[in-house]
Order: structure tokens, then C-alpha cells, then sequence
């Protein structure tokens, strides 16, 4: 039960690669996530920031559109729609191109703990938009206000969280008006939305098993109140929206009766953060996102301790499962999903880097996201707030490992030029965790394209 | 015998020489000639504006934007009831005797309203949470004899609780496909040996596969890179739910008798009016599709399409509704004693709220799927409200089948 550089790659970050080395030690892994982050300066994916000026353009060809329909200026009509069309289309593409992004990344990277945790953290916190532009967007949310975040304090993140515009529309926040507030006296019908504080409590902080009621959804949501977004102005926090007065959160009164501040719901946000039902909650999921469906109670009370004794410091938090013996069990355990399953062959199969910013939407779709679909797991569309599941049974399921298996006989053929020997490509996929069962495979397949599939269709390369 | 099982002994010694993949093995048909369709509304449907109580004086004033009118199109069932203008297409079966309704029903699931939890609660059919990692439909299967794989269908690239548990069924998603070389399959076996979830995974692809018959799979032999490519085309076109009806009554018309699926898109927190568009349009859609395609058999088919809750009486601030309590369930069929609304109707004055806020459950919807199955399969009172609804009372036969 102890590191071993291939167990680390393979379990803790994207795989093996036959040129990249991986790091040498549990301090290497740590040492390397708190250096920079070359993969994201390397490959951009820019912030939502981006993606607000292009809402402000469609808003402005929006309002042309209404203007030229209302004059009945059939020109000026299509002039507008075009320009709404060319936006959306460009947000498209974007995504696609956000995609491959984010699989060079971990299929060229030296510290693949980063990219797992970017992930893990992007499903912690999942949102996604719901129409137009913002429906392609998510890769820009991540890239702000999630992947800045991964190596520091845990309420930091939540705080970015709690004030990005992807998540305060994906959960109905900016729907949702303080009662007694100077917006809602005077619009009767606007009211209360509770979506994002319950999320909160049971997803994102304490865990559905955690010590809350209705009572405190119901006022952790009063509390939020304020909280607001237009295109426009960006985050702003909407003293008129806000209700007056102070809430009651698990036990503890927030605010005053004077006017309502960010502050006030930052102060909510800082003690959630580190409750012990938080801590719990997240070293639990880390742990069995990390290590096996079924973590060792030992590891995941040693990873809450350590995280609340740091005050909430993430790297608190993966230091102690890094550290953990139980986190170096031989037995390669959980099944990839398919994102990283993905990731991994086309990492070991190391597909030259030009061929990648080569492709078009087209080829993205039909390489990695059509794929990833059939496979389980459409591409930030996770089906609910909850994000992607975590049990292998999940993911292998008939069609599941029917997609997987489909695309390793046909894919990496066709990107992959020279094609590797199947038995050379057992040793750089799998180097010496390859299974015997699985060297015999590589070396009996008829052909080289089945001897690859056959690699990454075992059971040793889809566990880590 | 279980064919599940079957794979596995056959699996025990594998050699190169054997095949335990593609054993091919007939079996008895199904044990009985009735079917079931169950379908899952995940979001949370609003009961209230699908079948709208326009009848109930509270009823228009709890709704704005949402609120019951002549010109929205709802359609009147039984001058207390109308049904929303999205399942208007429905109206004939309405008419025929072959779609009805249960209202103020929920699951017993109360006060936490999450989605998760909510859902959990639906398909696994336990009176409390955590009540155990298996579907109501699956425990059903497995109180039958001559239960075999392909009886019981969970269809669609969603993981289904509901059919989860120890009864074999199958699994499969209209847009994939498996095919490889006799020795690409052996060596597969080879690694698979000592793995069972890849192994049985594999096993009943390719099952599923092989039982397809051309119409539903068109490519056979050796991938050619066109295959691919169809297979990605068609998973790109989206969830596509016209092909999962359709699959789904294919194999009704074969050996399957339960077959469960999901239609997504019903939490409706705000802009409820145009939110439900698409999911009404993919229910109705559903439900006339299966009609056209189980010809014949649809006469002894019940659909029941149930949701993990109802939404708030009361419309909330941004034209939608909040996750509630009471809701709806909608079922079709040629088996059904049609043409009706089920359900004693609590009311929607200020007293009669559940908390408040939402419609007050006056039944388990896990009692309506009771007396259906109890219906459709002759399965004892006793045996329902124990191993398959633990803690329910199916209280009086609600006469939903014809």
C-alpha cells in the first residue's frame, strides 16, 4: 500500500503517457499543483467575462431585431438575426473548441492532479446554461471561477460559486426576491426561490445527511436574496432585491436590521465551509471519487480531520489522502468515467498536439463529444444539479461499455498515424500495472487497430 | 433457469475454445402477454397545470400566469378537470377509454423536496430513504417465475434505479451498438475472465445485439468506420425519445413485457409556460408512438408515467412553480378502464394546503402501479404490499383497468 509513480498517474491524474514522466513522489504531486498552471495558460479556455460581451451583442441584435420588426424593416431584420445567429454559432464552436481544450490539456500534462480536481470541482459545483449562448458556456465558468480555485481554501471557491451568473441562473437565484425588499413591495407577483440555497446545504456544503431543515433552506434562501446578474452590469449584489433583516442559518443569526450586505451572506458561506458536516461530506466524496466507491471510513476520517484542523484548505485535504495508505491499494478500483477514460487512451496513445488544434467542430463532435454521449456522459449536461454519478456500475453498463468499446476499435485509427504495435502499446498505457490476461490480448489480436481496442477495452486500463 | 446466471457457470473455466459470450440459448417466452411501460418525469411535473382543477374554486386564484382559461387551449375531461393544451393530441385516447388520470397522489416522500432524493424515492418504491439499492419494477420481475433477460427493458443511455436489483433485464440505448471479431470477442473473454461487471456488462451487449433484429440494427459484421459514424449521428440528434418509443414497442411485440425509460425537463421553477412545451410534446409523443407501434398488443398495455413530486400550489414569483408534494400520474393504454381522473380531491383552500403550499396527497402512488401490476399480472395483495412496496396499503381497488 505504498506511491509508486504509475499507481499516482493512473489514480490520481490522467494516465500514463509513453513520453511525459510521471511525478516521482507524493510531494511531487502536491509540489506540482501548487506551482502554476502551465496547461491553462498553455491551452486558453477563457473566463465567463468573455462570454458577457457576447450576451451583450445578442442583447443589442435582439433589440435591433424588435426595432426592425416594429418599423417593418424586413433588411435591417435579417441583418440582426444574422448577427444573433453568428453569435450562437460562434458560442458552439466555442465549445467544442473548449472541449478539445480540455482534452489536450489532460492528455499533454505533467501535473494531471489538477485537471481531476478541475473536474471533480466543475461536478461538485454543477451548472450549466439553459438557452442560447449560455448553453455552450459552461467551459467558461469553469475556467473562472472553478479552476483558479482548486488548490486554495475551500470558501473561496464557494464564494465564487455563490457569485458566478452561470450558477445564480442555472439554480434560479436571480428569480428569487427578498419578501419585505424594496423590489418586491412593489411587484406583488415576484417572490422567494429556494433552488440554490437547497442545493447548497445538500450538494454543495453539508450533504443531504447533514444537520438542516426546511427552516434553515427557507432561510439560508432569504439570506441570498440580493444576490443578482444582467449581461449588463455582470454580478451585483441588489440591495433592493435583498429582504431586510437577519436569518437564521443552522442555529446562527445573520445580519441586522441594518441594510443587507454581500458580507453578511460571505459570513454564511465561511461557516458552512468548514462545518464539520462539510468536511465530512467533502472528504467522503473526494475520497470515493478518488479511491474506490467504498473508501476506507479510516481515510475519509483522516481527510475531514486534516481539512477542518486547516481551516478549510483544499490542499489540506488532498495532502491527507495522498498521504493516506489506504489511497495506495494495488487493486486498481474505480471504473473512469468516460471523459477521463477518453482522455487517458488518447494519452498514452500521444496524439502529436497539431492534431488536435487541427480539428474543427466536426471533428471534435465526432472524436470525443458524440462519443462521450453514447458512452454516458454528454459533455457538461450532466442530467441535475448532482453532476455525473460516481459507482462503476454506473458506467458499465451494456451500452455503456458497448460505446466505449466502438470507439476504441474506431477512433483512434483514424487520429492516431503512425499506428503503435499493440505490444508496445500495452506498456505505454498500462506500463507494469498490464494484467497478463491483457499483454496475451495485445499480442493476439488479429490486427493492430483490434490490439490497441483490445488495450484500452481491459479492465486494468478502465480502472485506477 | 436464469439466463444471467447461466452466463455466469458457462463463464467458470473459460477457455479460449469456448465462447460463453454468444452462447446461443432459446427460451421460453414471456410469462405473461400483458406489458407494462413505465415512464419517469424527472423535475418534478406540476400535476396541477397538466390536469387542472379548474373545477376547484381556489384554483385560479393560487395561479397567474398559469391560471385555467378557455382560450389556453386546456382541454375540459369531466367538467372538473382539464387537461394541459401540450397533451391535447391525447384527447382521443381521453375519448376511446384508453388514457386516464390520478390525481393528489405522491410518493411518501415529505418536507426535503430535493430532486435526488425525490427520484430515489420513486424507483426504488421504499417507504423511507436508503431503503435499499433496487427498483420496484425490478422486485417485481423477481417475484415471477419464467422471468428471462430480456422481459424486463430499461431503455435509454439514463441509469434506471427502478429496474436495478436482482431480476436479470436488459439494457440498452437505441443509438449504440456492439460488433466485433469472433476473435476480438475471444480475447475480450480472456481479460474479462475475473472482472463480472465488465464481463456480464459485455455479455448482455452483445446479447442485446444479437437479439435485434435487422430493422433495429441495419450494420452487421466487421465496425467500418460508417457504422461509427451512424452511431455517433444518432446520439448527436439528441436523446430522441420518438426512437426510444419506438424500440421500447418493438420489443413489447417481442419477449419483453416491462419496459421503463425517462422524459426529462419538468422542473419548471420559472417561464413554466414555455419550459413544459418540449417535455408535453415528448410525453405525448411517447405515448402515441408506442400506440402506433405495439399495433395489437397495445390493447393489453398499460403506460403509467409517474413524477418524485408535484410542484407548489401556488405560482411562484417568476411564472413557474417550486418543488412541491401532490401531483399527477398519467396513464394510457388499451387495458385501462379509461376516460377517467382517479383520486379523492383534497382541495386547494387555504386550509386544505399540505404546509401551506403544496397539493395535499390524498393516495401512494405506489398503490396505482400496485393495482396495475396486481391487474396486469395477477400478483397477490400480500406480495405487493410486502417484498415490492414494503409498508404500503394499497387501500381499495381504485378500478383503473378495464
Amino acid at each position: 500500500m505504498a506511491f509508486s509513480p504509475q499507481l499516482g498517474a493512473v489514480r490520481f491524474g490522467t494516465g500514463l503517457s509513453p513520453r511525459i514522466k510521471p511525478a516521482q513522489s507524493v510531494a511531487d504531486i502536491l509540489a506540482r499543483l501548487q506551482g502554476p498552471d502551465f496547461m491553462a495558460a498553455t491551452y486558453e479556455i477563457p473566463p465567463f467575462e468573455t462570454v458577457r460581451q457576447d450576451l451583450i451583442e445578442v442583447r443589442k441584435f435582439v433589440g435591433l431585431r424588435k426595432e426592425a420588426r416594429k418599423t417593418k424593416d424586413k433588411e435591417a431584420e435579417k441583418m440582426a438575426q444574422r448577427g444573433v445567429r453568428r453569435l450562437r454559432r460562434r458560442a458552439r464552436n466555442n465549445r467544442a473548441l473548449w472541449l478539445r481544450q480540455a482534452v489536450v490539456r489532460a492528455a499533454m500534462t505533467e501535473d494531471g492532479m489538477r485537471e481531476r480536481l478541475t473536474h471533480f470541482w466543475a461536478d461538485h459545483f454543477t451548472a450549466r446554461g439553459k438557452q442560447g449562448v449560455m448553453l455552450h458556456s459552461t467551459g467558461a465558468y469553469v475556467a473562472e471561477t472553478i479552476r483558479p480555485n482548486v488548490t486554495g481554501r475551500f470558501c473561496d471557491m464557494l464564494k465564487a460559486v455563490v457569485v458566478s451568473p452561470m450558477m445564480l441562473l442555472y439554480l434560479d437565484q436571480v428569480q428569487s426576491i427578498g419578501p419585505n425588499s424594496v423590489f418586491g413591495k412593489n411587484r406583488k407577483r415576484r417572490g422567494l426561490n429556494e433552488n440554490f440555497a437547497r442545493e447548497i446545504l445538500e450538494l454543495h456544503t453539508v450533504g443531504v445527511e447533514g444537520p438542516y431543515t426546511q427552516q434553515d433552506v427557507t432561510e439560508l434562501a432569504e439570506l441570498l436574496t440580493g444576490l443578482n446578474y444582467t449581461p449588463l452590469r455582470g454580478f451585483f449584489f441588489d440591495v433592493d432585491r435583498a429582504k431586510p433583516g437577519a436569518e437564521t442559518v443552522l442555529g446562527v443569526a445573520y445580519g441586522s436590521d441594518r441594510t443587507a450586505t454581500l458580507d453578511t451572506i460571505f459570513q454564511a458561506l465561511d461557516d458552512l465551509s468548514v462545518n464539520p458536516a462539510t468536511a465530512q461530506h467533502l472528504a467522503q466524496k473526494l475520497a470515493v471519487h478518488f479511491v474506490s466507491d467504498t473508501p476506507d471510513p479510516d481515510l475519509v476520517t483522516h481527510m475531514a480531520t486534516k481539512f477542518r484542523q486547516s481551516g478549510g484548505e483544499l490542499m489540506a485535504l488532498y495532502a491527507a489522502m495522498l498521504e493516506h495508505p489506504a489511497s495506495w491499494s494495488p487493486e486498481l478500483a474505480n471504473v473512469k468515467p468516460p471523459f477521463d477514460y477518453m482522455v487517458s487512451a488518447l494519452r498514452a496513445l500521444d496524439i502529436p498536439e497539431k492534431r488536435y488544434i487541427n480539428w474543427e467542430w466536426k471533428d471534435a463532435e465526432r472524436n470525443l463529444g458524440a462519443p462521450l454521449q453514447v458512452m454516458g456522459q454528454h459533455w457538461e449536461n450532466p442530467v441535475g444539479p448532482d453532476g455525473w454519478p460516481e459507482a462503476d456500475a454506473e458506467w458499465i453498463t451494456p451500452v455503456g461499455i458497448a460505446g466505449r468499446i466502438q470507439w476504441a476499435m474506431t477512433i483512434p485509427p483514424r487520429i492516431k498515424k503512425p499506428f503503435p504495435d499493440p505490444r508496445d502499446f500495452v506498456g505505454h498505457a498500462l506500463g507494469s500495472l498490464a494484467p497478463a490476461s491483457v499483454t496475451f490480448a495485445a499480442g493476439a489480436a488479429e490486427t493492430p487497430t483490434e490490439g490497441v481496442a483490445l488495450v484500452l477495452a481491459s479492465p486494468a486500463f478502465q480502472r485506477r | 433457469m436464469d439466463r444471467r446466471r447461466f452466463l455466469k457457470t458457462g463463464l467458470i473455466g473459460c477457455s479460449l475454445a469456448a465462447s460463453p459470450f454468444v452462447t446461443p440459448v432459446s427460451f421460453a417466452s414471456a410469462p405473461w402477454d400483458t406489458r407494462l411501460v413505465v415512464i419517469l418525469l424527472r423535475g418534478g411535473m406540476d400535476g396541477l397545470d397538466v390536469v387542472q382543477p379548474y373545477g376547484d374554486p381556489a384554483f385560479n386564484g393560487l395561479r397567474k400566469s398559469l391560471k385555467f382559461s378557455r382560450d389556453s387551449g386546456a382541454q375540459d375531461l369531466d367538467g372538473f378537470y382539464a387537461l394541459h393544451q401540450g397533451l391535447s393530441g391525447l384527447m382521443p385516447l381521453w375519448q376511446a377509454g384508453e388514457l386516464s388520470f390520478a390525481h393528489a397522489a405522491s410518493t411518501p416522500y415529505r418536507n426535503k423536496r430535493s430532486h435526488f432524493d425525490g427520484q430515489d424515492l420513486l424507483e426504488a418504491g421504499t417507504a423511507v430513504l436508503g431503503g435499499g439499492k433496487s427498483g420496484w419494477l425490478n422486485r417485481m420481475l423477481a417475484q415471477v417465475p419464467g422471468v428471462t433477460a430480456q422481459t424486463g427493458y430499461a431503455i435509454g443511455r439514463d441509469e434506471l434505479l427502478l429496474m436495478k436489483g436482482k431480476a436479470p433485464v436488459a439494457d440498452w440505448s437505441p443509438d449504440a451498438s456492439l460488433t466485433l471479431s469472433s476473435q476480438a470477442k475471444r480475447l475480450l473473454e480472456v481479460m474479462y475472465h475475473d472482472d463480472p461487471l465488465f464481463r456480464e456488462a459485455t455479455a448482455e451487449a452483445l446479447e442485446i445485439v444479437d437479439s435485434l433484429s435487422p430493422e433495429d440494427l441495419e450494420n452487421t459484421g466487421v465496425p467500418e468506420q460508417s457504422e461509427m459514424d451512424m452511431m455517433m449521428q444518432s446520439a448527436k440528434n439528441g436523446g430522441n425519445h420518438l426512437k426510444i418509443a419506438e424500440f421500447a414497442a418493438n420489443r413489447l411485440r417481442a419477449d419483453t413485457r416491462v419496459a421503463a425509460f425517462s422524459i426529462g425537463g419538468w422542473d419548471s421553477h420559472s417561464r413554466q409556460e414555455v419550459v413544459l412545451e418540449r417535455p408535453l410534446t415528448q410525453l405525448q409523443g411517447t405515448i402515441l408512438t408506442l400506440k402506433a407501434g405495439l399495433g395489437p398488443e397495445w390493447g393489453k398495455t398499460v403506460v403509467m408515467a409517474m413524477t418524485e413530486f408535484g410542484r407548489t400550489a401556488r405560482e411562484n414569483g417568476s411564472r413557474g412553480t417550486d418543488h412541491g408534494t401532490g401531483g399527477a400520474v398519467v396513464m394510457a393504454g388499451g387495458a385501462l378502464r379509461g376516460g377517467q381522473v382517479v383520486g379523492d380531491w383534497p382541495g386547494l383552500g387555504t386550509g386544505d394546503l399540505l404546509d401551506g403550499r403544496d397539493l395535499r396527497p390524498t393516495a401512494d402512488v405506489r398503490a396505482y402501479a400496485a393495482h396495475v401490476m396486481r391487474g396486469l399480472f395477477g400478483l397477490d395483495r400480500a406480495v405487493l404490499e410486502g417484498a415490492i412496496f414494503p409498508q404500503l396499503d394499497m387501500g381499495v381497488d381504485p378500478r383503473i383497468l378495464a
